[in-house]
């Protein structure tokens, strides 16, 4: 415990940069899977492509998705980007499905009578069923956060600092107290962004917070399954 | 893209096919290190799920638990555990199964929660004792959920069982790994492309076997009524895509 | 799958557009990419992954910051492979290496044994706009070691008696010592062990405690370790002797982009160098591993400040 009192400042630090990290795949996964999801689900065809193309990018291994960037995007080796287009391309493997998910789980009467009483298809997708697909949206946005922030730490192989870091300087000196803050710090952002995502949901879509409480429960153990 | 060119050169090259460092044992072993985790943490998951889905109990306790099992970051996880354990084969296994107990947990007891009450009750009314009703009814019923849970687990393992080779056993990541510090890049983008086909190829047999496991009684509904059984197929085609 | 990876490439593409277009808040977070107030006064000093490099990287970071330089530390990059590129692609400007080692990455035939020979050599193979520095008396190796018990069956104490062995010899090291000079290859050629006599085990932790645990437990029965490493004196380790100089002498020496190496600068770092001991050297790394678990910034600060560089 003393190690961690003695270094909380680059405990700190590494936090904060993780933070960083993990925020633009976060919200980049997100903006990019919406329409992609809301695709696969409108279109009978593109839904198994899509489908079968955002689970492969997820096997895709971490690391060496990491070293092969730089030479795709013409980034510089230590580039953050290169950590930031990976993470966000597996936020894309996990959301994809989930946002298809979530335009599914519109009604297709409650579709129907938003377009009969004179929506647009375009003020449809806002008006009614990007809200309606909120609840399965949130509990998809849940997991990627997850598996976003725990795996910023692979970064840190190739030289991009985040918590991963105390990781590896952890195994190098044989010293399991630092691997552990490193483990605990990752869980407790992980926390934080959960509570986020879930407040923001409630904030934005009110009408959840007291009805179809099974209904989100439902939603959000099918996403937990899919992913 | 010279970059995968050289890649599927590399793949082609019979060189790379042969021997105890060749393409084919390396993907055996890949495999086993993914069968190894997946009955184990088929062993964790399922039972647990089981529990939580025929008694209602815990349940908020499991998504808590699945939730920060997912929050865990692998790379320490492993480094811990290799700390503590040595290197070998117990430390990976455990990493491995950590991400797949999640998806294994909550496609077993949302599969059982999905299943209409009164269909329980209507067996618990015949006579049928709670394991009666779990082994005859429930867990057949729940099968698909608990299938395409298993899937998600088995491609998530597979995409990083490559990790393995960090200690330093062997597996698909002994491409990635051995050749990155080498720059040579093309058996690192070959390597993961052999890791992306074992992962589709793994995912169409659980498509199949999905398929395989709806229980004959609700086949037999299905087919004379296609629009009652809709929705439930349809959340499980959803996993399934 | 070519539809699969076509359709990989566009979603790489289009999320690389989107990813780009954000990269100006994640570089204000990293804390890297200000060119507004680099210019020559900024350095960007890297370390190699292992712990002994991130120390003496910040030894040169806080010397050079102690003469109004303005330092960017990426430490723990990698091995050499990646550190150097990303050396070269500008990423960092400043790193310490291994003169030996250093010198067979830019010319895998270098003949020479001695550490003046080495280091003169090494000054010619550093390619334009790359330059090292003075080297400094402290020495830190790749050496083989083998257990005792190993070393006592097969009366094994210097490389030149592992030809003798009859057991099947697996190394254990990094990935790319089965390429280098001095790996397996070298000791075939230099020493006459039979190719077909040597496996090799690749462990990713550059001689740390994966690679020291696999040679306790038996995994491997020859292993590559630094020869500042506190693990071998622990294990009882044998350090294989070297009479035919197969690893050359390895002083540390800044690599540096010519850019970055102004006249302050060079100055800094030769009066570094020339203080720098290999004594001192696994001292600092005592404690960093042991108990004190010391982080390498006040292990370099304790440093500069006794020697009064600082």
């Amino acid at each position: 415990m003393s190690w961690v009192f003695a270094n909380v400042e680059q405990i700190w630090e590494l936090t904060l940069t993780h933070i960083g990290l993990s925020i633009p795949p976060i919200v980049l996964g997100f903006l990019l899977s919406v329409p992609l999801g809301w695709v696969a689900h409108r279109y009978a065809v593109s839904r198994s492509i899509l489908l079968t193309v955002s689970g492969l990018l997820y096997t895709i291994p971490s690391l060496s998705l990491f070293l092969v960037l730089p030479a795709i995007l013409g980034t510089t080796q230590l580039d953050p980007v290169n950590v930031i287009v990976a993470m966000t391309i597996y936020a894309i493997a996990l959301m994809v499905r989930s946002a298809a998910d979530g335009f599914g789980s519109v009604e297709p009467s409650v579709r129907q009578s938003a377009t009969a009483i004179g929506y647009s298809e375009w003020g449809r997708f806002w008006a009614v069923e990007l809200p309606l697909a909120g609840p399965v949206l949130v509990a998809g946005m849940r997991v990627v956060s997850a598996s976003t922030v725990s795996l910023i730490s692979v970064g840190s192989l190739i030289g991009v600092s985040s918590l991963g870091y105390l990781f590896i300087d952890g195994l190098n000196r044989q010293f399991t107290v630092e691997i552990l803050t490193g483990i605990v710090a990752t869980i407790i952002i992980a926390v934080i962004f959960d509570l986020a995502l879930v407040g923001l949901g409630r904030l934005l879509m009110p009408w959840t917070r007291s009805s179809a409480k099974a209904q989100r429960r439902r939603a959000a153990a099918r996403v937990e399954v899919a992913a | 893209m010279s970059l995968f060119a050289d890649a599927f050169a590399w793949l082609f090259d019979a060189a790379n096919w042969a021997g105890p460092n060749g393409i084919p044992i390396r993907t055996l072993e890949h495999l086993l290190y993914t069968l190894v985790t997946l009955v184990a943490a088929g062993v964790v998951g399922v039972t647990l799920g089981l529990y939580i889905g025929h008694t209602g109990k815990l349940r908020g306790a499991a998504v808590i638990v699945t939730g920060s099992l997912r929050a865990l970051p692998t790379l320490g996880l492993l480094f811990l555990f290799a700390l503590w354990l040595g290197i070998g084969l117990t430390p990976v296994i455990i990493v491995l199964a950590i991400l797949a107990v999640p998806p294994l947990l909550a496609g077993t007891y949302s599969g059982i929660e999905a299943i209409e009450r009164s269909t329980v009750d209507a067996a618990r009314a015949m006579g049928m004792t709670e394991w009666q009703i779990l082994a005859k009814v429930e867990i057949p019923l729940a099968m698909p959920l608990i299938v395409s849970g298993l899937r998600s687990a088995a491609l998530q393992v597979i995409a990083t069982a490559t990790i393995a080779a960090y200690l330093p056993l062997g597996g698909l990541g002994r491409f990635v790994f051995d050749n990155l510090s080498l720059r040579r890049w093309d058996a690192v983008i070959g390597g993961a492309i052999v890791v992306t086909v074992l992962a589709l190829i793994v995912d169409g047999l659980f498509a199949l076997l999905e398929r395989s496991v709806v229980s004959r009684g609700v086949r037999a509904a299905r087919s004379r009524d296609g629009s009652a059984a809709q929705p439930a197929r349809k959340s499980v085609a959803a996993d399934a895509a | 799958m070519g539809t699969a990876r076509r359709m990989a490439g566009l979603g790489i593409a289009l999320t690389a557009a989107l990813a780009l277009s954000a990269c100006g808040s994640a570089d204000t977070i990293s804390g890297s990419g200000d060119e507004s107030e680099g210019g020559s006064s900024t350095i960007k000093v890297g370390s190699a992954g292992f712990a002994e490099s991130e120390i003496i990287a910040e030894i040169y970071a806080q010397a050079l910051e102690a003469q109004g330089v303005t330092v960017e530390r990426t430490m723990q990059i990698g091995q050499r492979d990646v550190y150097i590129s990303a050396l070269e692609d500008g990423s960092i400007d400043l790193i310490p290496d291994y003169s030996g080692n250093l010198l067979q990455y830019y010319d895998d035939g270098a003949d020479a044994t001695s550490s003046e020979d080495v280091y003169d050599a090494l000054t010619e193979a550093v390619p334009d706009g790359f330059e090292v520095l003075d080297q400094a008396e402290a020495e830190d190796k790749d050496s083989y070691n083998v257990t005792k018990e190993f070393s006592e069956e097969h009366g094994v104490t210097s490389l030149a008696d592992l030809a003798d062995v009859d057991e099947k010899l697996v190394v254990g090291g990094n990935p790319e010592l089965k390429e280098r000079p001095y790996g397996p290859t070298g000791l075939t050629d230099v020493y006459g062990v039979p190719a077909d006599n040597i496996g090799f085990t690749p462990i990713n932790d550059s001689g740390g405690p994966l690679t020291v645990e696999a040679l306790a437990n038996g995994d491997v029965n020859v292993a590559d370790l630094f020869t500042t490493s506190p693990a071998i004196a622990e294990n009882g380790f044998v350090t294989l002797d070297d009479p035919e100089n197969l690893i050359l002498p390895q002083n540390v020496v800044p690599l540096i982009s010519s850019d970055a190496a102004t006249d302050d600068v060079i100055e800094t770092l030769n009066a570094v160098s020339a203080e720098l001991t290999t004594e001192e050297l696994i001292d600092m790394n005592a404690r960093n591993q042991g108990e004190e678990k010391a982080s390498p910034a006040t292990i370099a600060k304790d440093w500069l400040s006794g020697t009064g560089l600082v």
